[in-house]
């Protein structure tokens, strides 16, 4: 015993060092349980304050290129009213509300929340966006979000009370489930990010037979309940046929900016919840 | 200015300029030039080694929190602040620096030379150590080795425009003082 006791105090610091070590490992491969831990909303919060006070310099200085992404966010607004389109038959009006059930039976599926990037980093292996509206906010996680001009950012993994962390697009676990525009049947697939350059991500997994070419749209199936149908990914910058297999392999310029970031929208699925609980049911069914 | 607060305030000061001004930076293959590490870098030679570990851990788990990346940092500042006690006795002459100044900074190892080798052999750990750490996941063995070495250098280059801004000052300290 007391050899075990001498032993220690001998090698003690190199003892604290590994212990230390797989500590650190531990916190990387277990990122998504100390995630959900009281500590990391802790950090959050403070991380996310700090951050708050640097954007206010950042913003200024980003004021003209903000604005012009907002006045051409107004101008598609604009062009989508009703009253640039005629109806030829006037006996026959349509009326679309915004009220989640109105008395045509329309029920809102998508709401669209404002939410300010207080901080935003592209250069490393897993980059995150922070946003300045959380739980307290009515922001949940797993809510997609798009710059805007609809182009996607990320998916919300993590909400505190006031600060939210998106999962860019430019993460190595982000995966987004895509389509080309103008091939929606034949061309999907999934965009990934090879952690090379920011700006630049992999639409991986297309058959050969899509018609793919250069400065095509690919954007969101709407497959997934994160994101609506249409959100724009990027523009197919380089096409590489795949020798060993029958797919395309895909580089996409991003639609969204990731350099430039301040306003974006987060967008909420009311049907989500109803769509996951009868997954679950079918799956308990499969189970049993 | 006491020990305690100056280290405080590098502290700050490091972290603040690491994550706010040098994580906005994007060369090449995506070489990210780190300057945080100083603070280990330039510890006292007189704390306790259990202690720089633990400060260590708190730089680089501080760094982290801000990038959403919990252990990456920390398990390299860990690392880092475990060997330099053994780089400095390899590297400090016989007659014991150490004594006699406070931290390690150009004069107090004895030459600019010597103040390279202990900065250069430190940055290329951790930078090896993170990026091992990240590449993980991607496993490209050409991309992480360029990328190393890539961001040792701009690095050390760094904490030479670092230590030539903020000329750190030592007095010289006698035995009999």
């Amino acid at each position: 015993m007391r050899n075990v006791f001498l032993f220690i105090r001998r090698y003690f610091h190199f003892l604290f060092f590994l212990l230390s070590q797989v500590f650190c490992i531990y916190l990387i491969t277990h990122y998504n349980k100390f995630h959900n831990a009281v500590g990391s909303a802790t950090m959050n919060e403070i991380t996310g304050r700090v951050n708050n006070q640097y954007n206010k310099i950042d913003y200024y200085l980003q004021l003209k290129r903000t604005n012009e992404q907002l006045a051409s966010d107004n101008e598609r607004l604009r062009n989508s009213l009703r009253e640039n389109f005629e109806n030829p038959d006037t006996s026959n009006k349509l009326v679309t509300d915004s009220i989640p059930f109105d008395t045509l039976g329309n029920r809102r599926k998508w709401l669209y929340q404002r939410a300010k990037v207080v901080s935003n980093s592209v250069t490393t292996q897993n980059n995150f966006v922070v946003l300045s509206r959380g739980s307290a906010q009515q922001l949940n996680k797993d809510e997609g979000v798009v710059d805007p001009n609809n182009g996607v950012v990320g998916i919300v993994t993590d909400v505190s009370e006031n600060f939210a962390v998106v999962m860019s697009l430019l993460h190595k676990d982000s995966r987004i489930s895509a389509i080309l525009k103008n091939d929606p049947g034949g061309g999907g697939g999934s965009v990934v990010w090879d952690g090379v350059e920011p700006n630049y991500v992999s639409f991986i997994n297309v058959r050969k037979s899509a018609k793919a070419k250069k400065g095509d749209t690919v954007m969101t199936s709407g497959i997934t309940p994160t994101f609506p149908y249409g959100m724009i990914i990027g523009t197919i910058d380089q096409i590489t046929p795949d020798k060993s297999t029958n797919n395309f392999i895909i580089r996409l310029k991003t639609a969204a900016n990731f350099y430039n970031l301040q306003y974006v929208y987060s967008i909420k699925n009311y049907q989500k919840d109803e769509i996951n609980k009868l997954l679950e049911k079918a799956k308990a069914r499969i189970n049993n | 200015m006491s020990t305690l607060v100056k280290n405080i305030l590098r502290f700050v000061l490091l972290i603040l300029v690491q994550f706010y001004v040098l994580d906005k930076i994007h060369l090449n293959r995506m070489v990210t030039p780190y300057v945080y590490y100083l603070f280990i870098l330039w510890m006292p030679f007189k704390l306790n080694r259990t202690i720089q570990m633990i400060l260590a851990f708190v730089v680089g788990f501080t760094l982290d929190s801000f990038r959403h990346s919990p252990g990456f940092h920390a398990a390299a500042c860990v690392l880092i602040a475990y060997l330099r006690p053994f780089l400095i006795n390899i590297i400090i002459p016989q007659e014991g620096a150490d004594s006699n100044y406070e931290e390690p900074s150009v004069r107090s190892m004895g030459g600019f030379f010597q103040y390279m080798i202990y900065a250069g052999v430190l940055t290329l750990i951790h930078h090896g150590y993170l990026f091992l750490l990240e590449a993980w996941q991607f496993g490209d063995i050409w991309y992480f080795i360029v990328k190393t070495l890539l961001s040792t250098i701009i690095s050390v280059v760094l904490i030479f425009v670092a230590e030539a801004l903020f000329s750190r000052k030592q007095k010289f300290r006698t035995n009999t003082a």
